[in-house]
């Protein structure tokens, strides 16, 4: 039963008072260039998960609590949370850097 | 039975023999002391047998001390309070408890069922695999209902349960998980640094094993230390002391589950209203692991003959109870520690003999033996086991000498007894360091494993850590208490207690013996027994590795080999020792199988705590749900709503109201409580934007004042609601959803809201328990209306079909939309919740004149589907475009993006060959098909039929005089007028036509009017 801490209103609680909400920081292509959103863009964005073996970037809804959503950084082995931040936030530089796979690539330009 | 004192005249330092207690074991009364236990209270009677065991139905006795007993499992209490499977080593003995044993019929001494021992060369592991397996037919009612019965441990309790229950959330800086020695000497040294401490152990009395230790701490001897320093713990204020509590579970983030038994020990509080068990669900800064030692079993020939105990179980019997085992016994050993077992048996006046498997032995305990006169056979084991009295008692032993890996018997003798204490070592009590994965690492001196490595703040003191010297497990506690505190609150000062000296006879190292030899060639015909519980023998083991189950998890499960209820507590390391010696492997390579909560069954009153009854699923009213009741409504539930069903007057049926109430509506007028449609608004600049993205049609250019019909997808392409939607301003809109769907939607909104475009500048506030809202459908609806005054133009013309008025009814502030789910003539009126239930009252008193009649959600069902309108749920499945049902025509081609567009161009949900709408006429119009019937594209004499499509909703339809259906069927618009067939269970054969699914007033005339 993992321990969570609210962002935004503070509230902490079991995660049975939050609701999890997956992968953190997936791009929904529809919303930038409707018309050209290719079958593999489109099946990426559906479907296409990572479930990596250590740092791990995940949304999760203050479900009991003020409602909002938003970010966490945990790793997947030790259950660890290393950071929880707003849903239109970035997390700590340290964390952008070690991470890897897709949310690699999404940090990229916001590291520059 | 025998006639043997097995109560000693004086000792048992938990019993107090002032106070003699009536009990009953399988109906038959027997006494006993305040403080024993059932085991005890029945051993100390002379009875020896407790149970059948599960497969073979082989006699058992108690083996264990506490927990970890695996035979002596009892149903206890009668009626609604009975509870089966308790261990009778931990049920507390109380005046008048009544207890039985279990999988044995007739009797506990004659079992038919033990017929199973003797054919037990064919019920080798894996039986049932490789038995039950053909014809298929058999599997239901041949093999399952023998099995079954055959397998039956405890009953069920018989009707609802009497007690209450209680759960409990705690946060605290240190958890101190068991109360020996080690985890008394943790508690003190944290608490006395400030920290909030909670130190929980599953028996009744603080102590744990120290009152069967031979040590001394600072002078007393280490029971007297422990009970003092359990006096200090339970006076601080900052310590919260609990007995009688397991902690069952470990699980992320140092998530802890306590089982608290209150008042099953004592019925009167149970009839003062104690409650029964609480759950605590704490929350630990730290924890301290002080959970000791479990010790092992041998794996000797009929090592579960009632008689076979545990040493440290035999040597608690005599310490705690007065009890002795036996009057002459073998205590079987490959370690130092059993010694103290036959100097206790030796006290209690026992005739005593060590048989030792080491070929040396000459530790200080071991000398003690010696000089108290004490016979020890080193070198030696138990090669067989006699019984007398079909199995029931132990008559004498074989002793065979024996040089360690030898595996077979060349020289043995008799030896007379009536009992055996055996010692294997000690199992470190790993489980709950292993629940939420913690590594472990194995141990060559303890021949067990240890714990290593955990993520959580966890740490492991004393025996639970294989730490067994009673110096260093103080050394070791206080340490971690101080510790813990320190973690937990870094700015307290520590109180840097010192642990105290101690003083013990010291143990050589034990020598691993995972199978004793038997008499018998090849050791044939006798049974070492691993698993107790599921009667797994080494044999089994052994087969299953020249299986192929080489794996141990492979080899558990193939076994059942620690998968009873006790979790493999005694067995899980000496099956590993069975296999290490089968495979050649060492006990690392192959490995552990996975300990997982709870530690001991606990109950599940105390999970479900309080919320039964009326708090188990709160239950949502209308503001004029009391109304429905009075008028005799039956309901039922659409979420946690309760929605009237039918009102059905005397003498009438279900079948016959909802058909008046259908009629009513048809030719007259009806009135809805709709209030449970649920309601959201929406309000801000970008709300028009929003909805164009939610719903598939468009929203941005609908006109204020008017209502349209709107579907969403979830980005799949597949519907996932509808509903009606008004536009009050241009900022604000009022969303309907579908009754169960009112919370999921709003959520969504807002998950959209705030994670995708969140630039948008929109609120979305939910308010469907802020208005009753009523539909007011039939031709006479607008007459009804004007008997209510309404203060603005109802007229056709300035209120056409989908369209929206803000004003009065009388007194009423009214929001009335004009749409329609029956096709009729309809308008639904909302109205403050709390003025609710007086404009009901109003519209049923104006309707009277004009024959308004309520009518109730199945009517309302009836109506929309004779109308071809579709249900959310009912037409659709989850796999449903708005394509499938035939409302291609709400897809927006205009708009650039909305939720799901993008996967709805998929060729293979926008082509035709899929299942869609259709509605059907059965050919024999009184035969109404069932829901989900499905349709086969060819009849045939028996299964596997191609299967083409299912009804989704099916009525008698009383307008039409006869049945309609809904149905999604593959390609089916293409097939209008074709009949298809639909093969029902038992036989029969259905066929109806495919029709348009608008039965009724297709150019929607009714609706104009």
């Amino acid at each position: 039963m993992l321990l969570i801490k609210c962002p935004v209103c503070g509230a902490e609680g079991d995660e049975t008072d939050f609701h999890a909400g997956g992968q953190a920081h997936v791009r929904r292509p529809a919303s930038h260039d409707p018309a050209t959103v290719s079958n593999e863009d489109q099946c990426s964005y559906l479907f296409i998960r990572h479930n990596p073996k250590g740092l791990h970037f995940e949304r999760w809804r203050c479900d009991r609590g003020c409602g909002k959503w938003f970010h966490a950084a945990r790793d997947t082995m030790t259950m660890e949370f290393k950071a929880f931040y707003g849903i239109s936030a970035l997390p700590p530089r340290a964390l952008m850097e070690q991470a890897k796979g897709p949310w690699a690539e999404y940090f990229k330009d916001k590291l520059a | 039975m025998s006639n043997k004192p097995y109560r000693l005249a004086s000792g048992g330092r938990l019993i107090d023999r002032a106070k003699k207690l009536h009990f009953s074991f399988d109906g038959q009364p027997l006494t006993g002391f305040a403080g024993d236990t059932v085991a005890s209270a029945v051993m100390a009677n002379g009875q020896r047998v407790f149970g059948r065991s599960f497969k073979y139905h082989r006699p058992r006795g108690v083996v264990g001390l506490g927990s970890e007993e695996m035979n002596a499992l009892l149903g206890v209490g009668d009626g609604a309070r009975h509870e089966p499977n308790l261990r009778a080593t931990q049920v507390e003995l109380f005046e008048g408890l009544s207890a039985v044993s279990q999988n044995r019929w007739p009797s506990l001494n004659f079992d038919i069922g033990a017929i199973n021992n003797r054919f037990s060369r064919v019920l080798p592991s894996g039986f049932y695999y490789k038995t039950f397996m053909w014809p298929k037919s058999f599997w239901k009612h041949v093999y399952e209902p023998i099995i079954r019965r055959a397998a039956g441990l405890g009953k069920a309790p018989e009707g609802r349960d009497p007690d209450t229950y209680e759960n409990i959330h705690v946060h605290c800086d240190v958890l101190v998980i068991g109360a020996g020695v080690g985890g008394l000497a943790a508690a003190e040294a944290a608490a006395a640094s400030g920290a909030k401490v909670i130190i929980a152990d599953e028996n009744p009395r603080f102590g744990g094993l120290a009152d069967i230790g031979d040590g001394s701490i600072e002078g007393q001897t280490q029971i007297d230390w422990a009970m003092a320093k359990a006096q200090g713990l339970a006076a601080a204020a900052n310590v919260h002391v609990l007995t009688r509590t397991t902690v069952v579970g470990h699980w992320h983030h140092n998530h802890v589950m306590l089982f608290e038994r209150l008042a099953d020990h004592d019925p009167a509080l149970l009839a003062a209203g104690v409650p029964r068990h609480r759950l605590w669900k704490v929350r630990a800064t730290r924890i301290i692991l002080a959970s000791g030692a479990i010790e092992r079993p041998l794996a000797f020939a009929n090592n579960d003959r009632p008689g076979v105990m545990l040493a440290s179980a035999a040597r608690a019997m005599v310490e705690r109870y007065g009890v002795v085992p036996g009057a002459q016994g073998i205590v079987f050993t490959n370690n130092d520690d059993a010694y103290l077992t036959a100097l206790a048996l030796r006290k209690a006046g026992s005739v005593v003999r060590v048989v030792d498997s080491r070929s040396r032995a000459d530790g200080a305990l071991v000398a003690k033996a010696r000089a108290a006169g004490i016979d020890v056979d080193t070198g030696s084991v138990v090669s067989a086991v006699h019984t007398s009295f079909g199995g029931l008692s132990i008559s004498d032993v074989k002793v065979a000498a024996y040089r360690k890996g030898q595996g077979r018997v060349i020289k043995e003798r008799q030896v007379e007894c009536d009992f055996i204490a055996m010692s294997g070592g000690w199992n470190p009590a790993l489980h709950l360091w292993c629940h939420n994965g913690g590594k472990i690492k194995f141990d060559d001196t303890l021949q067990s494993f240890q714990p290593d490595r955990h993520d959580d703040p966890i740490a492991a003191v004393g025996a639970a850590n294989g730490t067994f010297g009673l110096q260093e497990i103080l050394n070791e506690a206080y340490g971690a208490g101080e510790a813990a505190a320190k973690a937990a609150l870094p700015k307290s000062k520590s109180a840097k207690l010192k642990a105290p000296k101690a003083e013990q006879s010291s143990q050589a190292p034990l020598e691993s013996l995972w199978f004793a030899p038997a008499t018998g060639k090849y050791n044939e015909g006798n049974k070492h027994f691993i698993d107790y519980q599921n009667d797994v023998t080494a044999a089994d083991l052994e087969l299953a590795q020249r299986e192929g189950y080489e794996s141990v998890e492979h080899t558990k499960r193939y076994t059942t080999f620690g998968m009873a209820t006790d979790q493999g507590k005694t067995s899980n390391l000496n099956g590993l020792g069975v296999l290490s010696e089968a495979t050649g492997k060492t006990i690392p390579e192959i490995g552990v199988t996975t300990f997982r909560p709870p530690y001991t069954p606990f109950s599940f009153g105390s999970i479900a705590g309080p919320l039964t009854k009326n708090l188990f699923l709160p239950i949502r009213r209308t503001a004029i749900f009391k109304w429905h009741v009075d008028q005799g409504a039956s309901f039922e539930p659409i979420g946690q709503w309760r929605r009237a069903y039918t009102y059905p007057r005397p003498g009438e049926d279900k079948h016959a109201s909802i058909n008046r109430e259908i009629l009513c509506v048809r030719n007259k007028v009806g009135l809805l409580d709709a209030s449970t449609l649920g309601k959201i608004e929406i309000k801000g600049p970008d709300a028009a934007e929003f909805l164009d993205r939610i719903y598939t049609n468009m929203f941005s250019t609908l006109k204020i004042g008017k209502c349209r019909y709107g579907l969403m997808m979830n980005e799949l392409g597949f519907l996932s609601d509808d509903g009606v939607t008004v536009r009050f301003a241009d900022d604000h809109f009022l969303m309907h959803t579908t009754s169960g769907g009112a919370d999921r939607i709003a959520a969504w909104l807002e998950e959209w809201l705030q994670t995708e475009w969140t630039h948008y500048k929109v609120f979305v506030t939910p308010v469907t328990e802020q208005w009753s809202q009523f539909a007011i459908a039939g031709p006479k609806a607008r007459d009804v209306l004007m008997k209510l005054e309404p203060s603005f133009d109802i007229s056709h013309e300035a209120l056409p079909h989908m369209s929206f008025i803000e004003g009065k009814l009388g007194p009423y502030p009214v929001r009335l939309f004009r749409i329609s789910f029956s096709g009729e003539l309809s308008y639904e009126v909302a109205t403050p919740a709390n003025l609710g239930r007086g404009l009901w009252n109003e519209i049923i008193a104006a309707g009277a004149e004009f024959g308004l009649e309520p009518y109730g959600t199945e009517a309302l069902h009836v109506l929309r589907a004779e109308k071809g309108y579709i249900v959310v749920g009912d037409e659709t499945d989850g796999t449903t475009t708005p394509i499938d049902v035939g409302l291609d025509g709400l897809v927006s081609k205009k708009k650039t993006d909305f939720i799901g567009k993008r996967s709805l161009e998929q060729p293979y949900l926008k082509g035709r060959d899929r299942k869609q709408l259709v509605g059907l006429l059965t050919e024999e119009p009184n035969e109404v098909l069932p829901d989900g019937a499905y349709a086969v594209r060819a009849v045939k004499d028996k299964p596997p039929m191609e299967m083409i499509g299912q009804v989704t909703s099916s009525y008698h339809s009383p307008t039409f005089g006869r049945s309609i259906a809904m149905a999604l069927i593959h390609n089916g618009r293409a097939r209008m007028g074709e009949t298809i067939s639909f093969p029902l269970p038992g036989g029969k054969v259905v066929k109806a036509k495919i029709v348009d699914p608008v039965f009724y007033d297709k150019e929607g005339g009714r609706l104009n009017v």
